[in-house]
Order: C-alpha cells, then sequence, then structure tokens
C-alpha cells in the first residue's frame, strides 16, 4: 500500500465539544481508490470525522490533508469532496433530474451536458426515467440512489457516506451493499463509508478502521481485524469474541497476557479427549445451547468462572460429545487462534 | 334489579361498565366519532364564517335606493360598477399600493431576523428574541397605533433625535416628496406604513420562523456540499423551501392592511383606505350594498395574489 497515493490523511486531530473530546488524537491515512469504512458504535466520533473531511465541521486542533493539501479550513463548497447523507437530504423542490444535476447547475455547465449526465446517472443507478418524478414520490431504496448519483456525477475525489443505508429494511440494504461496492468498483472513487454496523463493514470495505471513543482502536483489511483483533474493543465489537485474561490465561497458555479467541475456533470434545501439541484446552460445564440453524451457539462455563462462547455448524454428522446442559465439557482450540489483545487504545 | 337497594359498589361497576359500552360504541362506529369530534367546528365555519361571507356577497348584488335610503332586494351588478368611479378606484389602488410595501418591508425585516433567530440563537437569546416578537401582541392594538401617532408627531422623538444629529433637514426633504410626504411623519404615508409594519410585523415572522425550523440543516449541508456559496444555497435551496412560509406571513400582512381603518384613520392625511370606507358607507351611509361590493375587493386580490404565487411555484416545497 505504501507506493500508493492518500488521499486522506488525518494529523493529530482533535474535535471538542466543550468539555467533551468527540475525536480525540486520530491519524489515519485512507488510500486512493479504496473502499474504507470507519466503523464504531454511536458516539466514538466516527462521523465527527467524517464531517470534518466534508469541511461541515473543523478540528480543535490538528490537520487533515486532502491529496497532500491541507484542508483543515476550507468550506465544503471549496472541496472536492461529497458527501451522501443519512437522511439523504434530497431538494424536495426539485425533481430527480435537477437533484441529480445540481452540482453542475451551480457550476453553470450548458444544459445539454448537464441533461446528458444526468442521464448517464441515472444508468447507472439504475433510475432511467426517473428523471421528472419528485424525492417525493420515490421509495427509500430509490431515493438512496438519487442521493448516490447526485453525489457522483462531477467526480469528487473522494465520496463521503453517512450511514446511508441505515433507513432501509435488510434485504434492500444487502442488495445495496453489493451495489455500492459494484459502482465504487466502476467509478474508481474512493469512498470513506460511515457505520455501526460491522457486517456492513466487513461486506463492503478494503480496510476499515474500529472507532471508539474518539479513538482509532485499529486500522487493516477486514479479515485481519477479524483474525486478529488488536484490541478487546475491536474483538468485541467485530464480530463475537471470547476474551480471557488473569490467573485463567496463564492457566491456558502460560501466560497472564490478555488473549481472545473466536467461538467458531473452538472445539467441544469430551472430558477425557487427548489434545495435541499445538492445541490448548480448558474444561468446563454446558451451560445453555442455543440451535441457530446454520450453527449451533453453546455458552461453557470454565472452571476459572469466565463464560466461554463456542460455535459449532450444524453438519449433520455424529456428534462428539454429549453436549446436554449440566455435563462437563472439554473445550480445545489451536494455540495460534489465541490472539493477544490490549485494553484498549 | 327491582327492588334492591342500589350497592354504591355495584353503582360505581355499572357507571364503569357504561363507560366501556360507550367506548365500545366509539370503536364499532367511527364514523359517528368524527362526527362528534368535527360538528362545533363545522358549526361554526359553517354558519358563522361561509353563511356570513355567503350574506355578504349577497348583499353587494342589492340595490340600494339613495332617496329613501331603503335596501332593495333586487339582483343588480351597479355596486361593483360603481367600484369603478375615479374616487373608488382611487381607495382600492392607495389601500393595495400600501398593502404591498407593507408586506415587501415586513418580508425584508421578518426573514433575517428569523434565520438569525433558527440559525445561530440558541436557548436563552432564542427564548428573548421570541418573547420580543411576541409580546407587543399582547397589548393593545389602539394603544400602540396611538402611541405611534405621538412618536410620529412633529414634537415627537423621532423629530427630536433626528434634530440632535443635524438631520432635520433630511427628514423635511424626505416629507416633500409628493404622495409619501406630509406635514409631519404622523399626518404622511411613510408614517402610516411605519405603523402598519410595526403592527403587522409578528404575523410574518411567526410564519417565516416555523417554516425555517422545519428545513433540515443537512439540506443546507449538502447544496454547500456540492459546491454552493451561501448565496447560492440561499437562493436555490433556503428560499425555495421557506417561500410558502413567506406567502403565509404575506397573506396576514397583506390581507390585514387591506381591511383595517384604525391606522389610516389615526395616522396619515384624509384620504381613504378601504376600510375606512366601507365603515363610511354602511355606517354613516347605510348603503350596505356598497360597503359589501367593497369587501369583496380585499378577496379579490387576495385570490388573484394566491393564483400568482401558486403559479410562480411558491408551493411547490409544500
Amino acid at each position: 500500500m505504501d507506493d500508493k497515493q492518500i488521499a486522506v490523511r488525518f494529523v493529530d486531530v482533535e474535535r471538542h465539544f466543550g468539555d467533551v473530546a468527540a475525536v480525540n488524537g486520530v491519524n489515519l491515512q485512507i488510500y486512493d481508490g479504496e473502499f474504507f469504512t470507519m466503523l464504531g458504535p454511536s458516539g466514538s466520533g466516527k462521523t465527527t470525522c467524517l464531517r470534518m473531511i466534508a469541511g461541515f465541521d473543523h478540528p480543535t486542533s490538528g490537520k487533515i490533508e486532502l491529496y497532500g493539501k491541507d484542508v483543515t479550513g476550507l468550506p465544503p463548497y471549496d472541496r472536492d469532496v461529497h458527501t451522501v447523507f443519512q437522511d439523504y437530504a434530497l431538494f424536495p423542490h426539485m425533481t430527480v433530474g435537477e437533484n441529480i444535476g445540481y452540482s453542475l447547475m451551480i457550476k453553470r455547465r450548458p444544459k445539454d451536458e448537464i441533461h446528458k449526465r444526468v442521464t448517464d446517472m441515472l444508468e447507472l443507478v439504475r433510475l432511467t426515467g426517473m428523471a421528472k418524478r419528485k424525492p417525493s414520490q420515490l421509495s427509500g431504496g430509490q431515493r438512496q440512489r438519487v442521493a448516490l448519483a447526485r453525489a457522483l456525477i462531477d467526480q469528487p475525489k473522494v465520496l463521503l457516506l453517512d450511514e446511508p443505508l441505515g433507513a432501509l429494511d435488510l434485504k434492500l440494504r444487502q442488495q445495496m451493499q453489493i451495489e455500492l461496492k459494484n459502482i465504487q468498483q466502476r467509478v474508481g472513487i474512493t469512498f470513506i463509508y460511515v457505520t455501526h454496523d460491522q457486517e456492513e463493514a466487513l461486506t463492503m470495505s478494503d480496510r476499515l478502521a474500529v472507532f471508539n471513543q474518539g479513538r482509532v482502536e485499529q486500522v487493516g483489511a477486514p479479515s485481519e481485524i477479524y483474525e486478529n483483533p488488536a484490541t478487546i474493543f475491536a474483538a468485541g465489537f467485530v464480530g463475537t469474541s471470547n476474551v480471557i485474561s488473569g490467573a485463567l490465561a496463564e492457566k491456558i497458555t502460560g501466560s497472564a497476557q490478555t488473549f481472545t479467541v473466536r467461538p467458531e475456533k473452538i472445539d467441544l470434545r469430551p472430558l477425557d479427549a487427548r489434545i495435541g501439541k499445538s492445541e490448548c484446552l480448558a474444561d468446563g460445564v454446558m451451560r445453555d445451547r442455543v440451535y441457530l440453524g446454520m450453527y449451533t451457539r453453546y455458552i461453557v462455563t470454565l472452571d476459572g468462572g469466565s463464560e466461554l462462547t463456542v460455535v459449532e455448524q450444524n453438519l449433520g454428522g455424529a456428534r462428539k460429545v454429549n453436549a446436554e446442559c449440566g455435563t462437563r465439557v472439554r473445550t480445545v482450540w489451536e494455540r495460534t487462534n489465541c490472539h493477544p489483545v490490549e485494553e484498549g487504545r | 334489579m327491582p327492588g334492591v337497594a342500589v350497592n354504591p359498589e355495584t353503582s360505581k361497576r355499572s357507571f364503569a361498565s357504561l363507560g366501556k359500552r360507550l367506548s365500545r360504541y366509539f370503536h364499532s362506529h367511527p364514523g359517528f366519532s368524527i362526527f362528534l369530534l368535527l360538528a362545533l367546528p363545522l358549526l361554526w365555519v359553517g354558519v358563522v364564517y361561509f353563511g356570513s361571507l355567503g350574506a355578504l356577497v349577497l348583499q353587494s348584488f342589492f340595490h340600494y335606493d339613495s332617496y329613501s335610503g331603503h335596501i332593495i332586494k333586487t339582483f343588480t351588478v351597479e355596486n361593483y360598477i360603481q367600484l369603478l368611479s375615479a374616487s373608488n378606484l382611487d381607495i382600492i389602488f392607495r389601500t393595495t399600493a400600501m398593502a404591498v410595501a407593507v408586506t415587501l418591508a415586513s418580508a425584508l425585516i421578518a426573514f433575517p431576523l428569523a434565520y438569525f433567530s433558527v440559525r445561530y440563537a440558541t436557548g436563552r437569546l432564542k427564548a428573548l428574541l421570541y418573547l420580543a416578537v411576541i409580546l407587543p401582541l399582547w397589548s393593545s392594538y389602539i394603544v400602540r397605533v396611538y402611541s405611534w401617532k405621538l412618536i410620529l408627531a412633529r414634537e415627537g422623538i423621532i423629530s427630536w433625535f433626528l434634530a440632535q444629529l443635524g438631520l432635520s433637514g433630511l427628514l423635511e426633504n424626505i416629507l416633500k416628496i409628493p404622495g409619501i410626504g406630509g406635514p409631519s411623519l404622523s399626518m404622511s404615508m411613510l408614517g402610516m406604513w411605519i405603523v402598519f409594519v410595526y403592527i403587522w410585523l409578528p404575523y410574518m415572522i411567526l410564519p417565516i420562523h416555523a417554516s425555517l425550523e422545519r428545513l433540515p440543516k443537512s439540506m443546507l449541508e449538502a447544496s454547500a456540499d456540492l459546491g454552493a456559496r451561501p448565496f447560492r444555497t440561499f437562493w436555490h435551496v433556503t428560499l425555495p423551501l421557506v417561500l410558502p412560509g413567506v406567502v403565509a406571513g404575506s397573506i396576514f400582512t397583506f390581507s390585514l392592511t387591506m381591511g383595517d381603518f384604525i391606522i389610516p384613520g389615526t395616522i396619515g392625511n384624509s384620504s381613504l383606505f378601504i376600510g375606512q370606507a366601507v365603515l363610511r358607507y354602511q355606517g354613516t351611509a347605510g348603503n350596505i350594498p356598497l360597503a359589501a361590493a367593497l369587501t369583496a375587493v380585499p378577496m379579490a386580490v387576495m385570490a388573484v395574489y394566491l393564483f400568482l404565487a401558486r403559479s410562480l411555484g411558491a408551493f411547490d416545497a409544500l
């Protein structure tokens, strides 16, 4: 990635609202042409970071660069960046065509050029023939596409998307996730996407940053963050994870370093099962089991007192272990699946 | 249960069950509930409002016998023809021009004030501004108009203040302008215009304020985001979306000015406004048909205004 051009760079960015530090020392590099996601719970500072790239908000200290140019104090209209808003923010008094062509109209482009490019955009977002409608006549998914087309039409260097799929139902959301990704690959523009939905982040992103309490906990590719979470928060927010620390950790791994292990990496075996050299184990009592169709989730209370979540796929074969509640079981996993984590950054 | 003393417990219970039966009845007869809901307002709007309006229009087509002073109930359009006489046209034109001037000035003052209050003021300042707009409406309208007569008088505070600034000459020259001038501010059209704007301004501010409140901030951000500088955002987004509020406010300022007779009777010179003319025809002269016809003028002007506003797209954002 080092040879890639940097699209957006955050240098020690802080944003305080009164006494509250919404963004607390963020350093980030987002590369040209990538689909980058800022993931985090509400209040984690991800939206404030997005708004500072757009220019709606400005850092209290630190600096933001766009393609090497310092834009920290620039107003939104002087930045080559467009936004797809959470509520779409379509202009209700304009038609779909006028909404999409707005930025070109502001730039005083000739009418026939605007018309042609609007028609092209409508085709890109599969809304051909809808130019004369009013936004109020469209469905949620269609409005979403109009907002996307409006932000893409004059080819910004960076497109910002603020939880744009939040208002859509699950099915439409999954469909739009794929479509967004396709459009991004087709237009080749850097997308910066803000969401609190980890599944969405894993599905679409080339890389993602996990935000917590105004800080970036970890940056990396989805598989990297999932397989190798750096902090307890990242481990817990992206997928579910077991966090084991203290004496129990020492008993299992021989070191008191806190580590995480993903539920699907753990194997349930009978108490007398022997384990390989590369494996580690912990015994406990089966507390709960939940059948979830594709897989079954077990909760095991380990002898040290912690609870361990184990997920097994329902493959249809004979079970290796009696998994009735109350029976003692042995949980086993490869040592390489223990990931040491920090308490937080 | 005949012959059995009514136990307070059971009577309470039967009362409760009556309530239950009633609510079930309403639930299963939604039409009846709506009828109950609307009966009073419909009676009010239908009889008191539209009924009297109909009576007014009807009377404007009656004949007034000027010798006997009687009203003869035959159909005639002579009252409307009489409106076209030079003196009546003069009144209509003067009143309409004043209403337009008052509406424009109110909108120009109200918009920035409402914009500031919605976009920038918070907490106390916002409450204070709101109170400043509402408070004058609590005191008597007549008292306020008479206070203005004193303020605008030749010996009033405005003349005094301008004299302190050495600007008396400026005031003298403005008062010499034909049409709007006069012997003093309190006896000029300019003074009347100032008082009209003062009195009706809250009715312009409140609807504009309400429609600005409804304008989402993200709409303005989207416009800036797409490259529009503040003035163009104002022109292409803010103004069109707030226009219904401006039109609503102008309906108030326009129709209130068109019908008023107190302010033209207190401030300004002896030339008549529609409200005064109506008062004179129906009160002193007893010529109710002509007064009724004259009253139809503001309604017609408003109808034309709303039609124009609609065809210019003022309600597209609704």
